[in-house]
């Protein structure tokens, strides 16, 4: 039963989510309204680091509408403070109290809490809040607050370095030192968010009758909420149900626990009545986990004929002013250091990274996790090496890719690279861009005057991971694993039950591909159901580009062990060897004369219908609940170019062709993966040229609107042509690899080179994402004062 | 919330939305949008930002697109509303199975066959918004229909399969009614 034959899965099939969501029929978190809800408003620090002098709440207590006022003091009994725990070296573990103890670290960090009869009268009520603050000095950027006379945010660490880690491998300085060329660079990668559509928000209830506490959140990860509920409330794990209907974009930022969804349900237990909190805007700028914010000092060394021959690195990564659960403050500067040295054969190499407590947000997961800025850093090397060597930036890219009879392929960080096919993405690449064409173009444009450009970015990624390099190194979760439960009714209709929550990825319907294939049902008849602890098995949640390899395993899985047993079944009624048969189209058939064929359906009755009408000694029934670990995981690979123009006036970057090129094993739904592809090139493309979360020296928040942090819009955006190499996973049930997050990764690098082409006449080479017209103008305004 | 009681200084308002008339008891201050969500049961049009950026609110207010988290109810008083939900024909059969599709307008599925939405939180209010587009120009091209939709902000397909669905359904509109909506 290993083998997969594929119908459904690599079909476009429309989906099937969307007849609710295009008729205004969706459950997001806010469209429900249980009897007796009530409303809660936080009251939310305008000091970036301050003593809590006072707080007094008795004023608001007696507001019109409030039902109860809330502090840290409240929470105290009901309630333990999140750490999040690694066991990594070097990682030092803090306090996350869900309401400030005693001091806030940021600004929008929750004090207070106010449950009122609505949100109106909750909101009224917070300025009934008596609070003064005694003012600390603020921890403004990572450089400053790594220093060792710098104030400490968290006193239990002693210092704001939270975290040092190094990753190495051969003789790096030896091997540099003997390089025939050296290219290095400080890169900037500023902070960026995420901005869903929808933003964060839950509604907790607690019914005292059964003792159970249900949690409704825009969360990515349901299993993981649960899990850390469960500790932090101190209640049985299975007297909490967290469920997450429809969610309005996820990308990281709802993969973490919040203090909003931790006062919910304790509120909730307290009062015993729903309460429901929905950020508004600028809460969810001022407290949704943000990232990206690093600064890479990196330095590559090659031969003269283009061999990479070293690298190595130091980063400082700002995490904010807290270490969030589960991913802690090491998700983004260990993954930095860990894909820092790409898809090049590397020999010699040493990443350092130093993850440094400041006065912002904390800093949590965002699509691609410090690989948008490890391609940057690095495919910018490449492309300053190939101006030195006087080589094509292809070419030397094709030289030094892992060659395909390397894999697999282990990584100075550890990581092993199962296959890729690089390669055959660059010469795609190249053929699409059809250079015959484009380099002629941008010679006549030249000519002209204008400043256009032609950037690439390769990279390659780990999808799909298992619990062998876990996403959660160190980290008191399993995430290695996930499970499928598929319940064949008598009627012969399947209800697959995942642990994986989707926010718009798609996975009732390419999942219900993956399960119609295995089991060799229609696509109609089944049913996926994601994302409601109470239903679903023992899993996690969706997050690190794994549902397609995890979930789609673990499908593929329980859909061959029913089929199996439904052939059982069907050969005793059948009177046949259940060797000979076969199901497709919802009929068992023989496979040597088809038309001795019998209804699923009747196989489906059969196996509920009781021991006298089966094969002797089954037991009954047709569901199962299998899991996946995909052990190493699996590499997800792309090249991308971008063709830019630079105005000569405004400055303005516009790209004028993006084309992406990537290899996500086998295909389970096209019309999917090029949706996830154009959306993460689209946030590649605001992280690049638009978008920048920015604190002043104060530690205040300036992008706090959506007039100041400037997600694209249509206008700014163009179609982004992909194409595909479908290589099957070798390593992986299936064949998939994952793809959430790829677009993302290329796009910034893609583009900050095509930018750099575009101005290398003035000897411009960009070093700082985003790119915007002001830094252009004063580059050109520097560069042509060092003419003169 | 809407109920009056002594302290209320709520105030009736009468409004149609797609096509029904309600009366209402509403405070002063209250939004537009919340009315339409909490009062009425209409969650289609969804918050975004409350600022008037994102658009996922964005609503028809007497045949014209317009955010209704920058409107107070009281504002809407006598108007003629058409949200998300009134965007479908009516049909007076039994509802869709799940994942089937009931009756759509041609935009609706124009979005569905192009894949016009990823998590469909910003759906409504581009639906709203390219309804308005569509009944003042009929055949728009490409960059008016970028303009047109940069009233509303899509965080998960980079706006392309929006874009084709709406020159999709301005097709097959001009082919069925002669551009009618």
């Amino acid at each position: 039963m290993e083998e997969f034959t594929p119908k459904f899965v690599g079909a476009r099939v429309k989906r099937r989510e969307d007849q609710r969501l295009l008729t205004g029929q969706g459950a997001y978190v806010d469209d429900h309204h249980p009897p007796g809800l009530l409303h809660a408003a936080f009251l939310r620090s305008p000091y970036a680091h301050a003593w809590i002098t006072q707080l007094d709440t008795s004023t608001a207590q007696t507001h019109e509408g409030v039902v109860a006022v809330l502090t840290s003091k409240d929470l105290v009994p009901l309630v333990k403070p999140v750490r999040a725990a690694s066991k990594m070296r070097e990682y030092k573990e803090t306090s996350f109290p869900p309401l400030a103890v005693d001091k806030v670290r940021y600004v929008g960090e929750a004090l207070a809490v106010v449950i009122a009869e609505n949100r109106y009268l909750a909101e009224d009520a917070l300025e009934g809040i008596r609070v003064e603050y005694d003012p600390l000095p603020t921890v403004a950027n990572a450089q400053d607050a790594a220093q060792p006379d710098a104030p400490v945010l968290h006193d239990e660490a002693g210092s704001n370095v939270l975290l040092s880690r190094e990753f190495a491998r051969g003789d790096v300085d030896a091997a540099l030192a003997g390089a025939a060329v050296r290219v290095c660079d400080r890169f900037r990668f500023r902070r960026h968010a995420t901005v869903c559509m929808e933003n964060r928000g839950c509604l907790a209830d607690y019914h005292a009758g059964t003792g159970e506490l249900t949690l409704r959140s825009a969360t990515q990860c349901p299993g993981l909420l649960r899990d850390a509920l469960a500790d932090l409330l101190d209640m049985p794990e299975h007297c909490i149900r967290v469920v997450a209907a429809d969610v309005g974009g996820g990308f990281g930022a709802k993969s973490s626990l919040y203090p909003e969804e931790i006062v919910l349900c304790a509120v909730a237990r307290l009062l015993k009545r729903p309460v429901k909190w929905i950020s508004d805007r600028q809460e969810d700028l001022k407290t949704s986990t943000q990232a990206w914010d690093e600064i890479v000092d990196a330095e590559l060394g090659l031969q003269a004929d283009g061999t990479i021959i070293g690298l190595r690195a130091d980063v400082t990564t700002d995490i904010g002013a807290y270490s969030i659960y589960p991913w802690t403050a090491t998700v983004e500067p260990i993954q930095t250091i860990s894909f820092l040295s790409g898809p090049y054969r590397m020999p010699h190499y040493r990443g350092r990274n130093r993850g440094v407590a400041t006065c912002k947000a904390p800093m949590g997961p965002y699509r691609g996790v410090g690989r948008p800025i490890t391609t940057f850093v690095l495919e910018s090397l490449i492309d300053r090496a190939a101006r030195r060597l006087a080589l094509d930036p292809t070419e030397l890219r094709l030289k030094n890719y892992i060659r395909a009879d390397e894999f697999p392929y282990k990584t100075p960080s550890g990581l092993v690279w199962d296959q890729a096919s690089l390669t055959e993405c660059m010469q795609k690449t190249r053929d699409v861009l059809d250079p015959g064409a484009t380099a002629p173009w941008r010679t006549q444009a030249r000519a002209a005057g204008r400043w256009v450009g032609i950037g690439f970015a390769t990279y390659i990624e780990l999808t799909g991971v298992g619990s062998a390099i876990p996403v959660s190194p160190g980290m008191p979760i399993a995430t290695g694993t996930e499970a499928a439960f598929l319940r064949v009714d008598p009627a012969g209709t399947v209800t697959a039950t995942f642990s994986v929550a989707p926010q718009g990825q798609g996975h009732e319907t390419a999942l219900a591909q993956v399960v119609a294939d295995a089991l060799g049902v229609s696509f109609d008849s089944v049913r996926v159901i994601c994302g409601d602890t109470a239903l679903a098995p023992q899993g996690t949640g969706t997050y690190a580009s794994r549902s397609a390899v995890l979930a789609g395993g673990a499908a593929i899985r329980a859909g061959q062990t029913l089929k199996e047993k439904a052939l059982k079944i069907a050969g005793h009624m059948m009177e046949s060897n259940p060797a000979d048969l076969d199901i497709r189209d919802d009929q068992v058939f023989l496979r040597d004369k088809p038309e001795r064929r019998l209804p699923f359906r009747d196989v489906a009755k059969t196996a509920y219908a009781g021991l006298r009408r089966l094969p002797k000694d089954m037991e009954p029934g047709l569901e199962v609940t299998r899991f996946y670990d995909p052990f190493f995981g699996t590499a997800s690979s792309a090249t991308h170019v971008a063709v830019v123009e630079v105005d000569t006036e405004t400055y303005a970057v516009t790209i004028k062709r993006y084309i992406v090129v990537e290899d996500c094993g086998r295909i389970i739904n096209p019309l999917i993966v090029d949706g996830q592809v154009r959306g993460g090139v689209a946030q590649g493309i605001g992280a690049a040229l638009y978008e920048e979360v920015v604190y002043n020296d104060e530690g205040q928040l300036l992008t706090g609107s959506l007039v100041d942090y400037l997600v694209p819009t249509a206008s700014e955006l163009l179609p982004i042509e992909v194409h595909h190499i479908e290589t099957p996973s070798p390593t992986t049930l299936g064949g998939f690899r994952g793809m959430g997050e790829g677009g993302t990764i290329g796009a910034p690098a893609a583009i900050a080179n095509a930018v750099s082409d575009a101005l290398s006449h003035l000897g411009i080479e960009i070093n700082e994402i985003p790119i915007t017209p002001e830094k252009l103008f004063r580059l050109v305004r520097a560069a042509q004062a060092d003419e003169r | 919330m809407s109920e009056p009681n002594e302290h209320s200084q709520a105030r009736p308002i009468t409004l149609r939305v797609n096509g029904t008339e309600h009366r209402g008891q509403v405070e002063p201050r209250k939004l537009l949008v919340d009315f339409l969500r909490e009062d009425l049961g209409l969650t289609g049009s969804h918050v975004g930002c409350e600022h008037g950026i994102c658009g996922a609110c964005t609503i028809l207010i007497n045949g014209e697109s317009a955010r209704s988290c920058l409107m107070l109810a009281v504002q809407a008083d006598g108007a003629e509303l058409m949200t998300v939900e009134g965007l479908a024909p009516q049909s007076g059969g039994p509802p869709a199975l799940p994942g089937k599709t009931g009756q759509l307008h041609p935009l609706q599925t124009a979005f569905w066959e192009h894949h016009g939405l990823q998590c469909g939180f910003c759906t409504p209010g581009m639906l709203m918004t390219a309804y308005d587009l569509l009944q003042t120009n009929a055949a728009p091209s490409e960059a008016e229909i970028r303009a047109g939709l940069s009233a509303v902000l899509c965080r998960c397909t980079g706006y392309q399969g929006i874009v084709e669905a709406v020159q999709a359904a301005a097709e097959t509109l001009r082919a069925r009614r002669g551009g009618q909506l």
